[in-house]
């Protein structure tokens, strides 16, 4: 070889180039494994999820399965409505109400606090994502929701008695746990996510957005509603359905204190269920294979749903996303 | 020295003749301050809206379970039956931290390697034709509700093997890890600038030994902070072991039994002890909750030391 | 503060000593009245000097150009002409800066109104991307208030035809501001400001990232402008400096070297650092 180097013959470099080529070939063939098993794995999972839920889709079909407002293990019948409807209506309201806070703390770390306090409020709020779902549970069992039954529930449904009746129906017997507690302890949990991509979406609006706002004689608050909300939009919006997404797959805390009614209509006080607070409360149980399947099924739907999510969340960031090509 | 005296003077400074649309008026100005201020105020609000409850679970969780994380027993004796705790014979979570610790360290064991080599092929080999396709279904997976990865690990393992099992549980739990820590290496390898790769490449080193010894270990930090994010989720997941490694009161008769038998793990446990009807078994919840905080915490600290250590390295 | 009271510091030379090179622009400079003045500008940046005391008078209808090597102080100078430095933390700015008899660091002084009438122009156009090109123009006057459609109506095309862009835009006023090339962007940015009526213009590197092309249609918008605002321009490229502007202030190291009009500047400069720097030995 004429360009023996000295530098590459202390680090005793391979100098045959077949046997370069051949290690080369050999890596990529491991790495490429490694990220093909990946990609099985995700196929697999929607493999899975549709094969063992199979019985239940072809004996009462695809939509069948779906609006089924019916779910008898007993009786053999099986529809995911009720559990559809308690996911979005829980995860929608916890967004709703964790939405607004969550990007007024990031705001106040980005913009506002200086950067000790911006630390702290940083580290707090990635610690409170980090905390478990049923760390979160057990505190709902033992704290909110005695709580919330004697302090919001039950005076809520005393008053409605008295003077307003019509409201009975919709707010439902307080049981403690129920959809209000549910959403409650939902929202705790994803405002840390929406938090945390807010927060990251509003430090990459560039310093020069700020400052022309600024040089128009801005003040602080306007040059958040100017220039740097308007410029980061796309990437809070889609950082709230990624929290949207969580809060549809978020289990143990809801299944700990939803209350697990599989019957619709739900009340804000009473009982309700969530697609996977069935499948984690019912599949120890199931010994029926066609109730089994279904909770394969729901899981299946559940699936369909997170990815729809997920996928919008993606085609979100692309689209709204300002910046790059254009600037 | 009168520097404007040669200006002729014709021109009155401009000034000061009034200009409508730009003069603020001190009424509205104090308007908009006022806003500025009242904003500041709701986002000091929303902020404590938001920590307060935090430091309100932390709490209450400490001062509930510290007790029964102070005994002795609760490392060293398993749980038995709910006689045991009623009649207060010795009782403890000891086969539960031990199980958790086979299932953590198996989990790992199996998401690292596979993680990274996914990392590796999404940065490394941008041209691939699959890359791009792993990509998407990375997040996907990523993206899923880790119940799901529970079911699936179910379907793979606990059903053709006919019972709960450790590894099953492991399996789940990298099931939840791996796309963390793909999605985690393929970041911090793309930071790692080019020129470092064609600085190798030209002394001739073939492609995998610069991958392997010139790319990851400058990436190594980096990719350890993911692992550890990937940890501090998967321990704290219950719901993907409910239907795999199950549960169990006792410890296992022998240690393979951990692997191949069902298992019991923090996040499941204090999931059962909860929705348990004894007190007794509350207080131990409790203490579990301590356990699986102190652990996500311990390892949240760990990545911010690491973090925080390669910007020291890096000034 | 008496403007006739400034230090001697003050530049210029205010005779229009070359006035019979027949230069139009000298002309100009001899009828001109300060219009701000700054006296013992200091920035620190911690414990660094960005700059230091500098006092410099920015006369009315006249284009003042910053010069020097990078890392001298002129941006870091300019921007303490509309109190910009007061969003950023550890910087700290002594000193005055008068305009029109008032000092803009005075106790207060609120800085909104003061960079209301002191506007900026910077190295990137940076227009607001989601808006579109009309609401770029008037936003700022949306801040005080003004609502009135016709008025805004009115002030985006005088501002946008101030700024040479009218005919450009004219017919897709409502199409997003990212929509259009760098150049106009640039212009759009100028227009903005001139809406709320600034009365100076800061203008930092205006055209640092715009091909040869625009650049030109800038600076021949500055030989407009300067009718209407007084112009404060830093820039690299000394071709542009002695371009557009009536007088050219020398920084180095933070300090001010030297300013006189740009004539006297490029053909007979007094110092023999500003000397090396504009015949190129260094910078």
């Amino acid at each position: 070889m004429d360009r023996a180097l000295t530098a590459s013959e202390r680090i005793r470099l391979p100098t045959r180039p077949i046997y370069r080529r051949l290690g080369d070939r050999l890596f990529q063939i491991v790495v490429v494994a490694l990220g093909l098993s990946i990609i099985a794995l995700a196929l697999l999972l929607a493999e899975v999820l549709f094969t063992d839920g199979l019985e239940p889709l072809r004996r009462f079909g695809f939509w069948g399965f779906l609006t089924g407002t019916t779910w008898d293990p007993v009786r053999g019948v099986h529809g995911t409505w009720p559990f559809l409807v308690g996911t979005l209506i829980t995860a929608i309201a916890s967004l709703a109400l964790s939405f607004f806070p969550a990007i007024g703390v990031a705001i106040f770390s980005a913009e506002y606090a200086p950067r000790w306090l911006a630390g702290i409020v940083d580290t707090i709020v990635d610690l409170l994502a980090a905390v478990p779902s049923v760390v979160v549970g057990i505190w709902g069992i033992f704290v909110l929701v005695p709580l919330m039954q004697s302090h919001v529930y039950l005076p809520v449904y005393f008053w409605a008695f008295e003077n307003a009746p019509g409201l009975l129906p919709v707010l439902g017997p307080p049981a403690g746990y129920n959809l209000v507690t549910a959403i409650i302890v939902l929202a705790l949990m994803i405002v840390p996510y929406t938090t945390a991509l807010a927060r990251d979406a509003i430090r990459l609006v560039p310093r020069s957005q700020r400052e022309a706002a600024r040089a128009l004689g801005a003040t602080r608050w306007e040059v958040m509603r100017m220039a740097v909300l308007p410029y980061a939009r796309g990437a809070i919006t889609a950082g709230a359905i990624l929290s949207l997404g969580r809060a549809i797959g978020e289990t143990m805390a809801v299944a700990m204190l939803v209350g697990n009614s599989n019957t619709l209509p739900f009340t804000f006080f009473g009982p309700a269920a969530t697609m996977p607070s069935v499948i984690v409360n019912e599949f120890r149980e199931a010994v029926e294979d066609l109730h089994l399947a279904s909770l394969m099924t729901v899981g299946f739907y559940l699936f369909l749903i997170s990815l729809t999510v997920n996928l919008i969340a993606a085609w979100l960031q692309r689209k709204l996303a300002v910046g790059g090509r254009s600037l | 020295m009168a520097v404007t005296a040669p200006a002729t003077g014709s021109a009155a400074p401009p000034a000061a003749a009034p200009r409508g649309l730009a003069t603020v008026t001190p009424e509205h100005l104090r308007r908009r301050y006022r806003r500025d201020r009242f904003m500041i105020g709701l986002l000091v609000l929303a902020t404590a809206a938001v920590l307060v409850p935090l430091l309100i679970i932390v709490w209450y969780v400490v001062s509930n379970g510290i007790s029964a994380v102070l005994t002795f027993d609760f490392y060293t004796q398993d749980l038995g039956s709910p006689a045991r705790a009623l009649q207060g014979r010795p009782t403890g979570l000891g086969h539960t931290i031990l199980g958790t610790i086979v299932v953590d360290a198996l989990a790992l064991l199996i998401a690292v390697p596979i993680g990274v080599g996914a990392g590796i092929m999404l940065s490394e080999y941008p041209d691939h034709p699959l890359n791009p396709v792993l990509r998407i279904l990375n997040d996907t997976l990523n993206g899923m509700p880790a119940i799901l990865k529970g079911l699936l690990a179910f379907s793979l393992i606990v059903k053709p093997m006919g019972t709960f099992s450790g590894i099953s549980g492991a399996v789940a739990l990298a099931f939840v890890m791996l796309p963390i820590i793909a999605r985690a290496t393929e970041g911090v390898l793309r930071i790692i600038p080019w020129s470092i790769r064609e600085a190798g490449l030209a002394l001739g080193l073939p492609r995998w030994r610069v991958v392997l010894n010139t790319v990851l270990p400058a990436a190594r930090v980096g990719v350890v902070t993911g692992i550890l994010i990937a940890f501090a989720r998967a321990a704290g997941e219950a719901a993907p072991l409910l239907f795999t490694s199950f549960g169990n009161n006792f410890f296992s008769s022998t240690p393979l039994r951990y692997l191949m038998g069902p298992v019991d793990t923090l996040p499941a446990r204090l999931y059962s002890l909860a929705i348990s009807p004894y007190k007794e078994w509350h207080a131990m919840g409790w203490g579990a909750a301590v356990i699986l905080l102190v652990l996500v915490i311990v390892t949240f600290v760990g990545t911010r030391i690491v973090t925080r250590a390669r910007h020291a390295t890096d000034l | 503060m008496d403007p006739v009271t400034m230090p001697p510091t003050v530049p210029s030379n205010p005779k229009p000593q070359q006035a019979g090179q027949g230069e139009a622009r000298a002309t100009v400079v001899a009828h001109a009245a300060p219009r701000m003045v700054t006296e013992g500008i200091t920035v620190l940046y911690g414990k660094t000097v960005g700059v230091h005391d500098v006092s410099l008078t920015f006369r009315d209808k006249t284009v003042t150009a910053l010069i020097g090597p990078s890392g001298c102080g002129k941006t870091t100078f300019l921007r303490a002409l509309n109190r910009m430095h007061d969003l950023s933390r550890g910087v700290k700015v002594t000193g005055k800066a008068v305009l029109d008899g008032q000092d803009i660091y005075a106790n207060g002084v609120d800085p909104v109104t003061i960079r209301r009438r002191i506007g900026m122009v910077f190295q990137k156009p940076t227009p607001f991307p989601t808006m579109s090109i009309y609401d770029n123009v008037v936003a700022g006057l949306k801040l005080v208030g003004i609502r009135d459609r016709a008025l805004l109506d009115e002030v985006a095309e005088r501002s946008l035809r101030q700024a040479a862009l009218w005919e450009e835009v004219e017919d897709r006023l409502r199409a997003p501001a990212s929509g259009i090339s760098g150049g106009q962007q640039q212009r759009l940015s100028i227009a903005r400001a001139l809406a709320v009526e600034a009365e100076v213009l800061l203008m930092d590197e205006p055209t640092s990232s715009l091909d040869p092309q625009s650049t030109m249609r800038i600076e021949e918008l500055i030989q407009e402008l300067k009718n209407t605002v007084t112009i404060v321009i830093v820039t690299h490229n000394m071709q542009q400096a002695a371009r557009v502007s009536d007088y050219t202030a020398f920084f180095y190291e933070g300090d001010l070297v030297e300013v006189s009009d740009t004539n006297t500047m490029f053909t007979n400069p007094k110092q023999r650092r500003t000397n090396d720097y504009i015949t190129g030995r260094f910078g």
